[in-house]
Parts: structure tokens; sequence; C-alpha cells
């Protein structure tokens, strides 16, 4: 039944949930699983390389902002991680359509509960919401649209960054150093794993997770490296006590330069 | 159910229904919402550290109620849900005060008109301006009536006094210390007791934030703001 106005008979144990609203209100359906297999009717753009690196008091999280159509480019500039809420962010790979829509759907989902119950919800509270909502979109990995996100954030009570990884089925995981998802994840972790250590600092974390976003954009077709010509820069948020921060593109551009300067051959 | 057995003139129901929720409102404490050069400030006399009586409801709207804590919270729930309903929905840009403030409106004039027992509360909407469109802060009565207030509003016991004695000292949007100084200084006058710092419950829409402008003052920011040791 579909409830008229907003505060119509609301029950006082009423989910906090966003998704239950949505629901309640009958503008959610979930996908069900027709039996069937066929994937998506066409190629659908995908978001490629996303990783996460914790340091001392914090965690990074950056991507690369090419979206791939097969070996297609369909998107230079799109943003695969988006913040959540003053001390998170989710990053997102697979198909990218469904799986911005989960992002939204997630930062709204973490923002009204904070609103309703006056107070945030702990780190792990929200990487489980995740996970259901990953579970959810099951029927629609199954026809082929995958969306595998990654989520990050500065843990209060900790007073440390945390990482999750998710598999398609709502399994959730999480790491205590790094991890890196979608077409060039592989060639990223190899990187990480050479460049990680333990109590690593804010400044040499964000140097791994660019130096590790080019090797994936070097080995991986669906990457996109730095784009010089456009200026277009791989986003990287800080999560730690003073909240979720942006780098600014102009740094992330000088450690480039320096880098594909250092790279070149000199003899 | 039979006929009720006696006639009550609509005139008569209503005088009675308004007495009413004015007794309960005014048994409360008060919420003063007041633009200051930094934003809109929201401020409550609150002996309770948990029971909040402003929140933030979108990423410039902030609400304030006064009254019974039952009734306003559920109004409060129901207006961070519209707003989140339809920020999801179309923008997050189309969400204003301006349409809660009419929602709240008719939800609280149908209550008082249909329903048994009015609702003892009083409500403020507050919306930050942005790009040249001005602040805007309604107060929502317990009949549904709307009001525009365009600098500053005082709602809960005591308000028309409140009220009176901040308009009287504050005639242009003031910076934060000044402003909040001039808040607590009126409490305590009308309730001739002292208001300790962390009696007062106070939040800001601040013009300098990005997206979600609403913060609560903790009792540490409060004593740095008002130059009072905690």
């Amino acid at each position: 039944m579909k409830r008229t106005g907003p505060a119509s008979s609301a029950s006082p144990f009423d989910s906090p949930s966003f998704l239950d609203c949505l629901k309640s209100l009958g503008y959610w359906e979930p996908a069900s699983f027709s039996g069937s297999v066929s994937g998506p009717a066409g190629p659908v753009p995908h978001a490629t390389t996303v990783l996460a690196v914790r340091y001392k008091g914090g965690v990074v999280m950056a991507g690369d902002r090419q979206a791939s159509e097969g070996y297609q480019v369909s998107s230079r500039a799109i943003s695969k991680v988006i913040p959540v809420d003053r001390y998170s962010c989710v990053a997102i790979a697979g198909a990218a359509g469904p799986a911005i829509d989960m992002a939204r759907l997630f930062r709204v989902e973490i923002e009204h509960y904070e609103k309703l119950e006056g107070v945030m919800l702990t780190t792990d509270g929200k990487a489980n919401k995740l996970a259901q909502m990953v579970r959810e979109a099951l029927p629609m990995a199954m026809q082929g649209l995958v969306v595998v996100p990654l989520f990050a954030g500065y843990d209060a009570g900790r007073g440390a960054g945390r990482i999750y990884k998710y598999d398609p089925a709502g399994g959730r995981y999480e790491e205590d150093a790094y991890h890196a998802n979608g077409s060039g994840g592989l060639f990223a972790r190899n990187a990480l794993k050479m460049l990680w250590k333990e109590g690593m600092t804010r400044a040499q974390a964000i140097e791994a997770a660019l130096r590790a976003l080019y090797e994936a954009a070097d080995e991986d077709l669906g990457t996109g490296g730095p784009d010089f010509v456009r200026e277009i820069y791989p986003s990287v948020f800080t999560m730690d006590r003073e909240g979720t921060s942006e780098l600014p593109p102009a740094e992330v551009a000088r450690y480039y330069r320096d880098l594909v300067d250092s790279l070149k051959r000199k003899d | 159910m039979a006929a009720l057995p006696f006639y009550v003139s609509p005139e008569q129901l209503m005088q009675d229904k308004a007495e009413y929720a004015k007794k309960g409102i005014s048994r409360g404490r008060s919420v003063v919402v007041l633009v200051v050069q930094e934003g809109i400030l929201l401020a409550a006399d609150n002996p309770s550290a948990s029971l909040y009586k402003i929140s933030e409801v979108y990423d410039r709207v902030a609400f304030a109620g006064v009254g019974k804590y039952s009734e306003f919270e559920n109004l409060r729930k129901a207006g961070i849900r519209h707003a989140d309903l339809k920020g999801f929905m179309y923008s997050r840009e189309d969400v204003t005060g301006r349409s809660l403030a009419n929602a709240y409106s008719q939800l609280l004039g149908s209550a008082f008109s249909q329903e048994m027992k009015p609702l003892e509360v009083e409500i403020v909407l507050a919306d930050l301006g942005t790009d040249g469109r001005p602040d805007e802060i309604y107060r929502i009565s317990y009949d549904g009536s709307i009001f525009d207030e365009p600098l500053l509003t005082a709602v809960g016991g005591r308000a028309e006094q409140l009220g009176a004695l901040l308009r009287e000292r504050i005639k242009a949007p003031l910076p934060l210390p000044e402003g909040l100084r001039i808040v607590r200084g009126a409490f305590q006058e009308i309730s001739e007791a002292p208001l300790p710092v962390d009696q007062m419950e106070v939040g800001l829409l601040d013009r300098k934030a990005v997206g979600r402008t609403f913060r609560r003052f903790s009792r540490q920011d409060l004593s740095g703001i008002l130059e009072i040791p905690v």
C-alpha cells in the first residue's frame, strides 16, 4: 500500500533505513532473478581501477577517471570515489550505472540514519549496510551487471583507517593494509604489495596510491592514466581525524609530472 | 457510536483546542533562531544533552521544535524522510525549506482541526540562502499557521517576551559570538536564572560550508565562542 503523506502513521519503531522508507512507499522495486542468464542488452560502461591504502591514523582512497565499454573509452572523467559522510568514502568498480546508483543510495542511507538517530553509524555498521545492498543487487550481478564496491573510513573509536572489500554475493571482508578493485586491480595490488609499509604517513600512502594507479593504467587497457592534455587526474581522498578531504588536482598533477620525468630514459 | 449529547459551537471547540495547545507549549523552555553573519544560528535552552530540540534536516535546512518532545520528534523525523526522499528522487538542490514548511503547515493544520487533541508543538524551519536567494526562517504554529520571520524568531515558553527583547537588541545580522551572547543574555533575563553553557544546545547552518552545512556545537566549542571557561 502506498502511503500518502510524509508523516502518515509512522510507527515509532520504524526502521531508520532510507531504503526501507523507499520500499514502504512503493518507490523501490527489488531486482529479481528471472532464471535465465542472458547478460545486458549491449556493452555497458564499466568503472575500472579503484584502491584504498591504510596509513597511520587514516586511510587514502583513490581511483582513475576512465569508464570503458569493452575496448572503447566511454567516459574520461567519471568520479569513482564518492564521499559518503564526514569520515568515509565508497569507491566503485564494475557496471558504472548501477554502481553509481548504489553509491548514491548508500550515501543517503548513511546520512538518513545519522540525521534520524542523531549519531553516526559505526564504521562496521556502515560496512554491513553496504554488504546488504550488494547482496540485494545479486540478481543484477547474475545478469552480468556486477557491482563491487570498496569501502574505506576513519574509525574514530579506534583512531585508525579501515578498509572493506566485497564480493558480488554480498560477502564483506576487512583488509588490514590495502586493496584494489576493478580491471586494473590486480596490477595495482601488485604495486601496493611492494610499496606498502606498516605505519606509513599520509604523504607516503598518497604516493603509493598514485604510483599503483599509474602501474595499473600502464598494464590494463581499461584503466586511465594521468591525462596531461585534458588535465584529468585520478581522484584521491584521505580520511582521518580531521575528516574526509580531497587532494587538490594540482597536487596530483605535480606528483605525476615528477614521476613521468623520473621514468624517462636519460641515456 | 451515539450522537454527541451536547452541541459545541465550532468557535468554542477551536478556542478550547488552541488554549490547550498553548498551555502545553508555554510550560516548556524556548528556542531562538537567528540570522547571523556566519549563517543561521539555532539556540535552545535544553538541560538534556541527548534529547535534542534542534536538528539537521538537509544540506541547508535545519529544524527546531518546542513543546511535547514526542510530538515534535515525530515531525522532525517526517521532515527528514520527506527531504531525503525528495533529494534522492530529484536533486539535492530541489529540497527547499519553503516546501517543507508548507508540508508542516498542512500537517499541523489538519491535525488541529480534525484530531481530538491538537499537537502541543511549535516548530521553526531555517533555510540557509545561497546565490542571491535570501535566508528564510519559517515559524509554524500548533494550528498550522505559518509565519515568515526575516531576522529572528523565538518559540516555546514565554516566546513573545523573548522575541520582543531580542528584536529590541538585534536590528541586523551580527557576528556569531555577539549574537549568541545576546541570545544567552535574553534567555537568562526571561527565566531570571543563570544559564550554564552545558545547558545550551546550539547549532549553525554555516555559510562557509559546502554540502551539508549544519553543525552542532560541542560544549568546548561553545565555551570558546562565548569565552567562558568550561
